[in-house]
């Protein structure tokens, strides 16, 4: 399968990938697109993310990497302005999270398929371009960018699992959003439709969008320029795939984490 | 507000329907079948004459509360309201897309059961047809907008269907349809008066008794007052935000 871009790359545009960060710094404020200080965010009872403090260099993919429960979703949740956060500031592009200035510059792919399972893939696309406000030329670049074209006029109650989520991917695609939240899009997927979503997400990142992915399979580590590992609502590290090795010692992300973690509990 | 992003969420909501035919033929057919039923049974008597039209204002009523609510509850559900909620819809774009594409489903019913039962069913009715129509849509625009309210006090499907005994039978019980309001205990009468249905059956039994639509328009307001309370109560229930 070849997915086509979703917009010719502007010359020029094209980023190394991997190891172009100075060592361990933040990113400053500008080339931040997403910031978050002190985040508290309480769901019921419990406190899922406890004074969280991140930064995401805008125009890069960025792994957000964790176990399941480690607040990935409701960090994810803060960022696009849906989740009621309990203190703690978090800014994208400079604006507040859920800002209505935002709502067009930023796509959100939430963990469930959230797409109208009785219509079509086309007719999806077309109800959130029109409420986003896209010209019509934007819908049939969404569906080939995931490689669905074949399947525009398909019901998605007749896709498969992994096509449904290629058409929630669409989705958010279809604003043309300059920094796309993505929630786990690609769990349970088979190995060459993962490579090439990666594929894609690189791309994006590369046309200068700022591509956050959230995983548990610690693995796909090695397709993003820069971790943000979580667990338990706290941040263990925010590093280069090589800066994690030199600093564990390890030779694979599993292991990685495992390293991690077992020092902050010594740590404690 | 705005009008481009209503009728769009309206056209998607009609979109649906349109790929569900089963639910269409429901909603076109059992009034009707009901209807039918009736005036088999009371054939020779003028019971269709004095009930159709009360009918006429329930069924809508029922239908689009139920149907609402449940269409509600999924997009809760599943993920699309969190992701339009992200989107630059407004809450009430939402809830009037809703509104509007269930209020043209609804005149469709009122139509089409109308005509079946004027013209096939041979049910005598003074009153102008459009009058039956108008009156058939305003009490399913009460339904739509009741159940947006209701989905957001239900988390389940089984939680949803449950409000519709909760919101719907009383009304049924006090609304005139069982018994006159005028013979009711005073305090069941007070309470009759600040139901929807109410105004709605009484509008239907005005336009049954004589023919002059002019004698409506008073419940007419009230009904339109009770669609924009609850559709302004239902934006109010919507949230950009949650736990």
């Amino acid at each position: 399968m070849a997915p086509t871009p979703l917009r010719d790359p502007r010359p020029g545009s094209i980023i190394p990938h991997m190891g172009n960060l100075s060592q361990g710094s933040h990113a400053d404020e500008h080339s931040s697109a997403i910031v978050s200080r002190g985040l508290v965010v309480r769901r019921g009872k419990n406190e899922v993310l406890h004074g969280l403090d991140l930064d995401v260099p805008s125009g890069q993919l960025v792994g957000l990497l964790g176990p399941s429960g480690s607040g990935k979703s409701t960090l994810m949740r803060a960022i696009v302005g849906v989740q009621l956060v309990e203190s703690g500031t978090i800014t994208v592009l400079g604006m507040p999270a859920g800002d209505p200035s935002l709502r067009h510059r930023v796509g959100y792919v939430t963990q469930a398929p959230s797409v109208y399972a009785d219509l079509t893939v086309e007719e999806n696309l077309k109800y959130f371009a029109s409420v986003l406000g896209t010209d019509g030329d934007s819908v049939a670049r969404a569906i080939g960018a995931v490689d669905l074209t074949r399947y525009a006029k398909t019901r998605v109650s007749r896709l498969s699992g992994g096509e449904t989520s290629r058409v929630s991917l669409a989705v958010a695609l279809v604003g043309d959003p300059e920094v796309l939240v993505l929630d786990e899009p690609t769990v349970g997927l088979d190995p060459v439709l993962r490579r090439d979503l990666w594929a894609l997400f690189a791309r994006l990142a590369a046309d200068a969008r700022t591509v956050l992915v959230s995983s548990h399979v610690m693995d796909e580590a090695t397709r993003c320029d820069r971790l943000l590992l979580l667990r338990n609502g706290d941040l263990l590290a925010d590093v280069t795939l090589p800066e994690l090795f030199e600093r564990t010692g390890a030779d694979d992300a599993d292991q990685a984490f495992l390293t991690l973690v077992e020092r902050t509990e010594v740590a404690r | 507000m705005n009008v481009h992003r209503t009728l769009a969420t309206s056209a998607r909501v009609l979109r649906q329907l349109r790929h569900d035919p089963r639910t269409l033929v429901l909603l076109m057919g059992l009034p009707c079948l009901l209807l039918w039923l009736i005036a088999w049974m009371f054939n020779n008597t003028r019971v269709l004459d004095q009930f159709g039209p009360l009918l006429l204002g329930v069924f809508p009523l029922i239908v689009m509360f139920l149907v609402t609510s449940v269409a509600t509850l999924r997009e809760r559900k599943s993920g699309t309201l969190e992701r339009l909620m992200a989107s630059p819809l407004g809450k009430v774009d939402f809830v009037l897309g809703y509104g509007l594409a269930f209020g043209l489903v609804a005149t469709i019913q009122a139509v089409v059961v109308t005509t079946f039962s004027v013209g096939a069913l041979g049910m005598d009715m003074p009153g102008p047809l459009w009058a039956i129509i108008m009156v058939a849509a305003l009490v399913a625009l009460v339904g739509t907008s009741l159940g947006l309210v209701a989905s957001a006090f239900a988390s389940t499907e089984f939680q949803a269907v449950q409000f519709m005994p909760a919101i719907i039978f009383p009304q049924l019980i006090l609304g005139g349809l069982v018994m006159p309001r005028e013979q009711m205990p005073a305090a069941l009468e007070a309470i009759s008066r600040v139901m929807p249905l109410t105004y709605g059956v009484q509008a239907m039994k005005d336009l049954s008794m004589s023919g002059d639509p002019g004698q409506i328009w008073s419940e007419v307001v009230v009904l339109v007052a009770f669609i924009v309370g609850a559709i302004a109560l239902g934006s109010l229930t919507l949230r950009r935000r949650t736990v």
